[in-house]
C-alpha cells in the first residue's frame, strides 16, 4: 500500500515552507527534545489548511521530512479521512515522498487522535497534532501564571480535577487527552488521545513530537522516556475495556470505534487502528463479523 | 510590710477629647499605691472619683499619661505603663486576673466554656478546665441546665456571676475586681465574700471596688481614698 | 520560659503606587496564637498593607520576616519566589473578602478542601476526602453538600468552605480580608464564632482586615489603626477601643453603636 516517491510540485520549496523556517522549528525541536514535556514556542506560520486541521503537526513534518522517508498519516486511527488524506497528499505533492498507510514502513507517522496499535520501533518519529498544548490550561487561564506552575512543578491542582471526576462518576472518568508526567518532571498534555493510548507513550522507542499550530507550541518526548499518567494510589490510572472483540478481525487487545449500521440500533465495535485490523485480516483473523444487536437478535 | 505584688508610683490620667474641640479631662493625678500578696484593698470614694479609671489603668485597659504601674510577673516587677501590648497580654493570661462589671458575653459560647477559658489558655486540657468551671459554677448557684447555654439570655445577676466564676477559674496571682456583688442577692455575695477570703488566704494581692459596705468589710482589709487623688475638680 | 520569637516582624513596610502612598512606614511584631486587627476606613491603605504581608503585593520598601516551623527567620521578599509560593501554600493562609476570590466556584466542595492537600503531594483519594469531610464538620457544613460546588451555596457557607479550604493544610498564620464583610448579621456572628473557636483551638496567628470594630473586638487581641496609608495608633484592642489617644481613632470609636 505504499506510494512511490514522485516529483515535487514546481514553484514550491521541499515541504512547502521554506528552509530558514524549517531550521527554526528544528531548533525549537532539538530544544523540546532536549527538555523532555517542556512546551517551547516557536514561530507558527500560515498554513494552506486551517487552524484545527493539524497546522502544528504539519509543520513539525515539514521541518524534519527528508526525501528518503516514508509517510504515513491517520486521523482516529484511519489512514482514510479526509484530514488524513489532505495531509497526506499536501506531503506528497510538496515532497513528493513515499507515502504509506502501513504502520510498520512508515518512518514518520503524523497523528490526529491515536497512537498505533503496532509498537513503534527505533527510529521512527510520531507526529502529533496539539489544539492545546497547555494541560493547565483547565485551572489557571493566565499563560504567565501556567508558565510559573511549570517552572516550579506545582502541578497538585492538576489532581482537583481527578478528584472531581471520582467525586461526581466514582472513577476517573477523563477519558482522552489524560495528562501525564514526563520524565519524572514537566506535566504535559498528550494531545486528545484516548487514554487507552497512554501506556504506548512510556519508554517508547519512537521519538515523539507535538505541534500545536494556534498556540505556536512543540513539545517532545524522546526515545525511552517515562510517560505516567497521573492518579491517586487508591484509584490507579486503568485504561478503557471492552466487552467486545473488533467485529472484522477478532482483537481483544485494541481500541475499538462504536459504528453504527442500521437505523434499529444495530451496531458494530471495529478497530480505530484501521492498519492494524486489515494486517490482521491478511494474516488469517477473523471476527464475529455481524452487527452486535443483530447477533444478539439472532441468539434468541 | 510584705512583699508587694503591685505598686503604684505617681499615676497621672487624663482624656483629651479631641472630637469636642479637645477638651481634656483630669481623672487621676499622683496615684500611689502598694499592694501586698493576701492584701484586699478597696477602693473607695464618691462616684467620679477615678475607682474604676484606676482599676482600668492597672489592667492595661486604660492608659495612663505618667507614672508606673509596677506588676510582679515571672519573678520580677513588670511597668504596665511601659509594657508591650505583647506583655500586657502575657500579665493577663498568667498574673493579674479581672471581673469587669458586666460580662462582654460572647455569642453562642457556653457559659462553662467562658468561665473555662482562661484556664485554656495557659494550656489546661479541656476536661480538667471544665471540671474547674463547674465547680465555681455551682457554688455560685448557677444550675447545671444553664451550663451549655450562651449567657447573653441570663439576667444581670446570672451574667455577674458567670463574670466572677470566669475570673476565679485561674489562681491569679493578682485580682483586679470592680463592683463584683453589685447585682447579686445576699447568698451570693456571700460566696463571693468567700472567694476572696480564700484568695488572700493563698496570697493573692486584691484591689476591688466594693459598693456593698457589708462586702467591702468582710473582704477588704483596707481601703483606699480615692479623693485625694482624683484629678477632677 | 524561653518566649518564641515573633511570628511575623514588620519593618518599616511603605507601598507606594507612583505618587500615590499605599501604605507608609508600617512596623510591628505579631507572636504566635495573637491575632491582629487592622482597621481603617475604605483607602486608608489596609489592604494594600494585607496585600504585602501575605507575599501578593511587593512594597516599595521596607521587610517582611516570618520565622518558619524550624525557627528559622524568612524575609519573605528577599526570598525566592518558590520559596514564597510554598509558603503561601502550607504555613498561610488568606481567606478573602470575596469568596470568589478565594474559591474554585465551580468545582466541589470536597475538591475546594482538598486542594492544598494534593498540593503538597497527598494521593490518596479516600484520605483527601475524608480530611475534607473532617473539615466540613469543623466548619459546620452539611456533609451531604460535600460533591456540591460553591456557586450553590449561600455567602456564608462560601466562607466557611473558604476557611476550611485553608485551614486543612495547617498553617501557621492566616490572613483575613474582611471576612464577615457582605454577611447578615446573624450569619457573621456564626462566623465569628466558628473564627474564634478555631484560632483558639489550633493556636493559630492572624492578620484580619477589617472596617467593622466589633468584629477587632471579638477577634483581636492587638489592632493598629490606619489612616491615609500610615499607622495612627496601635495598641491592645479594648485599650484602643476603650481609650483611644488619636483624634482619628476617637472619631472612628464615636461614630459607631456599640463597639
Amino acid at each position: 500500500m505504499t506510494n512511490a516517491m514522485r516529483e515535487p510540485l514546481a514553484g514550491y520549496n521541499f515541504a512547502y515552507l521554506d528552509e530558514q523556517m524549517k531550521r527554526s522549528i528544528r531548533r525549537a525541536i532539538l530544544k523540546a527534545v532536549a527538555v523532555p514535556g517542556y512546551q517551547v514556542p516557536f514561530g507558527s506560520r500560515e498554513m494552506p489548511l486551517p487552524y484545527g486541521w493539524g497546522t502544528g503537526g504539519i509543520q513539525v513534518t515539514a521541518s524534519i521530512i527528508g526525501a528518503e522517508d516514508v509517510l504515513k498519516v491517520i486521523d482516529q486511527g484511519a489512514d482514510d479521512t479526509t484530514n488524513a488524506v489532505s495531509i497526506r497528499q499536501f506531503f506528497a505533492r510538496t515532497t513528493g515522498v513515499a507515502t504509506t498507510e502501513r504502520t510498520a514502513e512508515a518512518t514518520i507517522i503524523q497523528t490526529r487522535h491515536r497512537i498505533p496499535e503496532r509498537p513503534l520501533g527505533p527510529g521512527q518519529i510520531i507526529v502529533y497534532q496539539v489544539p492545546i498544548p497547555e494541560p493547565l490550561r483547565w485551572v489557571e487561564a493566565r499563560e504567565t501564571e501556567t508558565r510559573k506552575m511549570h517552572a516550579l512543578q506545582e502541578y497538585g491542582v492538576m489532581h482537583v480535577k481527578l478528584y472531581e471526576d471520582i467525586a461526581r462518576f466514582g472513577c476517573i472518568n477523563t477519558s482522552y487527552n489524560y495528562p501525564v508526567l514526563v520524565n519524572g518532571r514537566y506535566l504535559m498534555a498528550p494531545s486528545p488521545i484516548p487514554k487507552f493510548d497512554n501506556p504506548k507513550m512510556d519508554r517508547n522507542p519512537a521519538l515523539q513530537l507535538f505541534g500545536a499550530g494556534r498556540e505556536k507550541r512543540i513539545y517532545a518526548v524522546p526515545p525511552f522516556t517515562s510517560v505516567k499518567s497521573l492518579d491517586f494510589e487508591d484509584y490507579p490510572f486503568d485504561v478503557q475495556h471492552w466487552d467486545h472483540c473488533c467485529a472484522l478481525c477478532g482483537a481483544a487487545d485494541s481500541y475499538l470505534d462504536e459504528v453504527v449500521t442500521d437505523d434499529r440500533g444495530g451496531r458494530m465495535f471495529v478497530c480505530s487502528d484501521t492498519d492494524y485490523c486489515g494486517e490482521r485480516r491478511t494474516a488469517g483473523h477473523v471476527g464475529a463479523g455481524t452487527p452486535v444487536a443483530l447477533a444478539a437478535e439472532a441468539a434468541e | 510590710m510584705p512583699h508587694p505584688m503591685l505598686v503604684v508610683e505617681d499615676l497621672e490620667k487624663t482624656f483629651t477629647l479631641h472630637t469636642q474641640g479637645g477638651t481634656v479631662l483630669p481623672v487621676l493625678r499622683q496615684v500611689t499605691l502598694a499592694v501586698a500578696g493576701g492584701e484586699c484593698v478597696a477602693l473607695h470614694g464618691p462616684s467620679g472619683a477615678g475607682k474604676s479609671s484606676l482599676l482600668r489603668c492597672l489592667y492595661g485597659n486604660y492608659l495612663p499619661q505618667a507614672g508606673r504601674i509596677l506588676v510582679a510577673h515571672d519573678g520580677r516587677m513588670v511597668d504596665v505603663v511601659a509594657a508591650t501590648p505583647h506583655t500586657i497580654l502575657d500579665i493577663r493570661r498568667r498574673t493579674m486576673g479581672h471581673v469587669s462589671q458586666f460580662l462582654r458575653a460572647i455569642p453562642r459560647v457556653p457559659a462553662i466554656d467562658i468561665v473555662a477559658e482562661p484556664l485554656r489558655a495557659v494550656g489546661v486540657a479541656a476536661a480538667p478546665a471544665r471540671e474547674r468551671a463547674a465547680a465555681l459554677l455551682t457554688r455560685l448557684h448557677i444550675p447545671e441546665r444553664m451550663w451549655q447555654l450562651a449567657p447573653a439570655t441570663f439576667s444581670g445577676g446570672e451574667q455577674q456571676r458567670v463574670n466572677i466564676a470566669r475570673g476565679f477559674a485561674l489562681d491569679f496571682p493578682i485580682l483586679l475586681l470592680d463592683e463584683p456583688t453589685a447585682a447579686l442577692d445576699a447568698g451570693n455575695r456571700q460566696v463571693v465574700v468567700d472567694l476572696i477570703l480564700e484568695a488572700r488566704r493563698r496570697g493573692v494581692a486584691i484591689v476591688g471596688i466594693f459598693h456593698d459596705r457589708e462586702v467591702r468589710e468582710a473582704a477588704a482589709d483596707r481601703a483606699f481614698e480615692m479623693a485625694a487623688y482624683a484629678a477632677a475638680a | 520560659m524561653d518566649a518564641p520569637p515573633p511570628l511575623l516582624q514588620i519593618e518599616g513596610l511603605t507601598r507606594t503606587y507612583g505618587r500615590r502612598i499605599g501604605c507608609k512606614d508600617v512596623s510591628f511584631s505579631l507572636w504566635p496564637g495573637e491575632i491582629l486587627g487592622v482597621v481603617g476606613e475604605s483607602g486608608s491603605g489596609k489592604s494594600t498593607l494585607l496585600n504585602c504581608l501575605s507575599a501578593k503585593l511587593e512594597p516599595t520598601a521596607g521587610r517582611v520576616l516570618y520565622t518558619d516551623r524550624h525557627g528559622r527567620a524568612i524575609d519573605v521578599w528577599a526570598a525566592s519566589e518558590p520559596e514564597r509560593r510554598m509558603l503561601m501554600r502550607t504555613d498561610w493562609g488568606i481567606v478573602h473578602q470575596n469568596p470568589r476570590d478565594g474559591l474554585r466556584m465551580g468545582v466541589s466542595a470536597g475538591a475546594n478542601i482538598g486542594e492544598r492537600l494534593m498540593a503538597v503531594g497527598e494521593r490518596h483519594y479516600g484520605g483527601i476526602r475524608r480530611e475534607a469531610e473532617t473539615w466540613m464538620r469543623r466548619v459546620e457544613m452539611d456533609l451531604d453538600r460535600i460533591d456540591d460546588a460553591p456557586f450553590t451555596f449561600s455567602g456564608g457557607m462560601q466562607q466557611r468552605l473558604q476557611i476550611a479550604r485553608n485551614l486543612v493544610s495547617k498553617p501557621r498564620l492566616v490572613f483575613m480580608d474582611e471576612p464577615t464583610g457582605g454577611l447578615d448579621v446573624s450569619v457573621q456572628a456564626r462566623l465569628l464564632d466558628l473564627l474564634r473557636g478555631l484560632v483558639t483551638d489550633l493556636g493559630l496567628s492572624a492578620v484580619i482586615v477589617t472596617h467593622d470594630l466589633a468584629v477587632t473586638r471579638l477577634l483581636a487581641h492587638r489592632m493598629i489603626v490606619m489612616r491615609r496609608g500610615e499607622v495612627v495608633e496601635a495598641g491592645l484592642t479594648d485599650q484602643v477601643l476603650d481609650d483611644p489617644q488619636h483624634p482619628y481613632t476617637q472619631l472612628l470609636v464615636s461614630s459607631i453603636l456599640h463597639p
